[in-house]
């Protein structure tokens, strides 16, 4: 089987974030492969390990990218690709993105494809089904289990806190929810491993891709970081008055009705 | 000079710092509270390959470096002290000496398993009457037609208890001058004649294994004799410069631990209308407490780098255990002074880190001894 990954640098959101001049403080940040993404690499391994193919784990990132990759391919991945946009690309958004992947896979032969539910940085949940839409397979979001016989595939994803089983076929994107896996720490010998397995880098141009092509559809008018939470609040008094209270509260000082 | 970690150093701290966070530390006051080994954590490590990062592939191991191996001691320790003396305790005493003298045959035998993460081994040099002066060693090995035959008692041996064998260093005849010549032999455990206790109610590192050995006509083949039957002495010597590295690297993660927290929770406790990280009497001690982390950890990679080199590390090594280990000691004490009240309570984890952090000043050499070994790089 064909098994690729997308994959997304992304920093830290457990440690400290600092914004200057609208813009991430990358210096200190901490950068992590995405965590929904790491369930997309250990079921990847999982689908190979019982039915045999290859992994590939792709990535649009820069130089530093290649940290997640190579650590992609010590949990046990066989090969990376960063497309590398650090020269080309001043500020992607979701387009850019999935119009490099598309150019990307467009000479590939694939039988699945699985991306993170979202990236922890943006969260916009996009790529993925864009980019299936535009390599015209079928998708299915925020999967918690993944069973597949021959072509067919029965998958478990999440709604909300439901459950939704849903039947389908091969070939096939997914976007991968926490549950789904147990994510492996990549061992000792497998990040020794990493070091001589093949990671392919390309640029726009090996993609015949102009900048023009990839140009952001979005634009990012302001960065900020959420207030601090300050200490909540506890109403007195009878249910009725609370109620009245707290409507007016909201009405007035959170301003949200 | 280039400061920076290789792309495998980088992610071998990533991992284990991962698998301490998430799998050692949620358990580490448990593991002090009731001074109990976690034989399953061991499991799980040697699964990742942790107990054979500085060993080749060859011999069972993962094939990385010195400098990758400090980085792992520094972050189980920076969680769990036990789990990081014995984690160290594994790999320096227990293995390292069998890859630097033994045999193929010997390397194949007890080094693989050890290295591979399936066994655990020990290194029993202490006696109840030689400690730091280890040439005082009581116990003896007698040549007896094809085996040895060795008697005596050795004391605080890390892991015992859990170990496949333990190299034990014993007497076997004198030199031209009369002096006693001390040879290491590998001893498995299941040989009759050993028993292994462990009744020590320690101050810390309480969840590390240390335990009693006695050996009564105890019966090895010769064959288990590990490296130059002359030169025991220097072997163990060189051995514990080597352990010194991952002891020093265990105090840096105790220290960074100290000030980690210390550091959060300054800035957490109001008083005077402020948090306590306002006054400049705890910033100075939180700036004392960064600044000897970092020169501390500067000197153990050089050690561990001097040695991956292929270089001589002895003076280094000493220099990174005595500075790391007093560092340790230092930070843990102000992180608790910092914490108040709150400090002294084994909830807020800072007190188990005093108790932990002073082993580090005892084991595999005094500070005192760390002195001696520095004057005498000097020809002292
Ligand atoms: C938890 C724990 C785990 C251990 N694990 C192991 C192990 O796995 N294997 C093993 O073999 N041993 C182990 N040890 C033993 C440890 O290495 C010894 O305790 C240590 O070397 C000190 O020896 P000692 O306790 O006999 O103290 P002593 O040697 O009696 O020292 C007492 C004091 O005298 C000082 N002193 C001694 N000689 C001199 C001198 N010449 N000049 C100045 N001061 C001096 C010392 O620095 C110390 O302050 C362990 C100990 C502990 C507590
Ligand atoms: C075993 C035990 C028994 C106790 N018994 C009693 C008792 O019987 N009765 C009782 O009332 N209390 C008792 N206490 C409480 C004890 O007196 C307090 O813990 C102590 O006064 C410190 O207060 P704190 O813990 O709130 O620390 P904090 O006041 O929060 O201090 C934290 C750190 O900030 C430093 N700090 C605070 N303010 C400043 C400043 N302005 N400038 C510079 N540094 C500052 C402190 O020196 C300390 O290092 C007891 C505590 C313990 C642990």
């Amino acid at each position: 089987m064909n098994i690729y990954v997308l994959m997304k640098k992304t920093f830290d959101t457990e440690e400290k974030i600092q914004i200057d001049g609208g813009v991430i403080e990358e210096e200190g940040a901490e950068f992590i492969i995405n965590p929904y993404d790491e369930y997309a690499i250990e079921e990847a391994i999982k689908i190979r390990d019982d039915h045999g193919g290859e992994v590939t784990v792709v990535t649009v990132g820069d130089e530093e990218s290649e940290q997640q990759l190579r650590t992609a391919l010590a949990m046990g991945a066989d090969k990376a690709v960063l497309v590398n946009t650090e020269d080309d690309l001043e500020d992607g958004d979701q387009y850019s993105t999935v119009r490099i992947l598309e150019a990307y896979f467009e000479d590939k032969d694939v039988d699945i494809i699985l991306a993170g539910n979202v990236a922890i940085d943006e969260a916009s949940g996009q790529v993925g089904p864009r980019l299936a839409d535009k390599l015209d397979i079928p998708y299915v979001t925020t999967i918690t289990n993944l069973e597949i016989g021959g072509e067919d595939v029965k998958i478990v994803r999440d709604v909300e806190g439901d459950e939704e089983t849903v039947e389908t076929s091969l070939p096939l994107l997914v976007t991968c929810q926490q549950g789904l896996n147990e994510p492996r720490y990549p061992s000792l010998p497998g990040i020794m491993k990493a070091k001589k397995k093949p990671l392919e880098e390309l640029e726009l141009d090996d993609l015949d891709l102009d900048e023009d092509d990839v140009e952001a559809k979005t634009e990012t008018v302001e960065v900020f970081l959420p207030p601090e939470k300050e200490a909540g609040r506890v109403l007195e008094g009878e249910t009725e008055d609370q109620v009245k209270e707290l409507v007016s509260l909201l009405k007035t000082e959170a301003k949200v009705l | 000079m280039n400061f920076e970690l290789t792309k495998e150093q980088e992610m071998i701290r990533k991992m284990v710092r991962d698998f301490a966070t998430e799998k050692i530390a949620p358990r580490a006051i448990d593991i002090d509270v009731n001074a109990k080994f976690p034989e399953d954590l061991f499991k799980e490590m040697g699964e990742l390959g942790l107990l054979g990062i500085p060993f080749p592939e060859e011999v069972g191991g993962s094939g990385g470096d010195t400098v990758s191996y400090a980085l792992a001691a520094e972050e189980i320790a920076r969680v769990c002290g036990s789990t990081g003396l014995s984690y160290a305790a594994a790999v320096s005493l227990g293995s390292s000496p069998i890859y630097y003298f033994g045999t193929d045959e010997q390397k194949e035998k007890f080094l693989k398993p050890l290295a591979s993460g399936e066994a655990l081994g020990s290194f029993g040099l202490t006696e109840p009457n030689a400690g730091s002066d280890a040439g005082g060693t009581k116990t003896t090995a007698k040549i007896d037609g094809e085996d040895y035959v060795i008697n005596g008692e050795k004391c605080f041996i890390t892991n015992a208890s859990y170990a496949k064998q333990i190299i034990v260093t014993a007497v076997t005849g004198k030199d031209d001058r009369g002096k006693n010549i001390i040879s290491a032999i590998i001893v498995p455990t299941d040989t009759p004649g050993i028993t292994i206790t462990d009744n020590y109610d320690k101050m810390g590192v309480r969840g590390s294994n240390t335990a009693e050995i006695v050996l009564e006509d105890v019966r090895v083949p010769k064959e288990n004799l590990l490296g130059d039957p002359e030169k025991g002495f220097k072997q163990f010597l060189y051995t514990l410069d080597g352990g010194r590295i991952s002891i020093a690297a265990l105090g840096v993660g105790i220290a960074q631990a100290s000030l980690d927290k210390a550091l959060e929770y300054a800035k957490e406790r109001k008083q005077f209308g402020q948090s306590i990280s306002n006054f400049q009497a705890i910033q100075f001690k939180l700036a004392d407490m960064a600044m000897e982390v970092e020169l501390a950890r500067n000197m153990v990679l050089k050690a561990a780098w001097l040695k991956d080199q292929g270089k001589n590390f002895t003076k280094e090594a000493a220099y990174a255990k005595l500075f790391a280990s007093e560092t340790a000691t230092r930070n843990a004490n102000e992180a608790i002074q910092i914490h108040g009240g709150y400090g002294y309570m084994r909830e807020y984890e800072v007190e188990r880190y005093l108790r932990d952090a002073k082993l580090l000043e005892i084991g595999e050499g005094t500070s005192e001894i760390q002195r001696l070994v520095i004057a005498r790089q000097f020809g002292c």
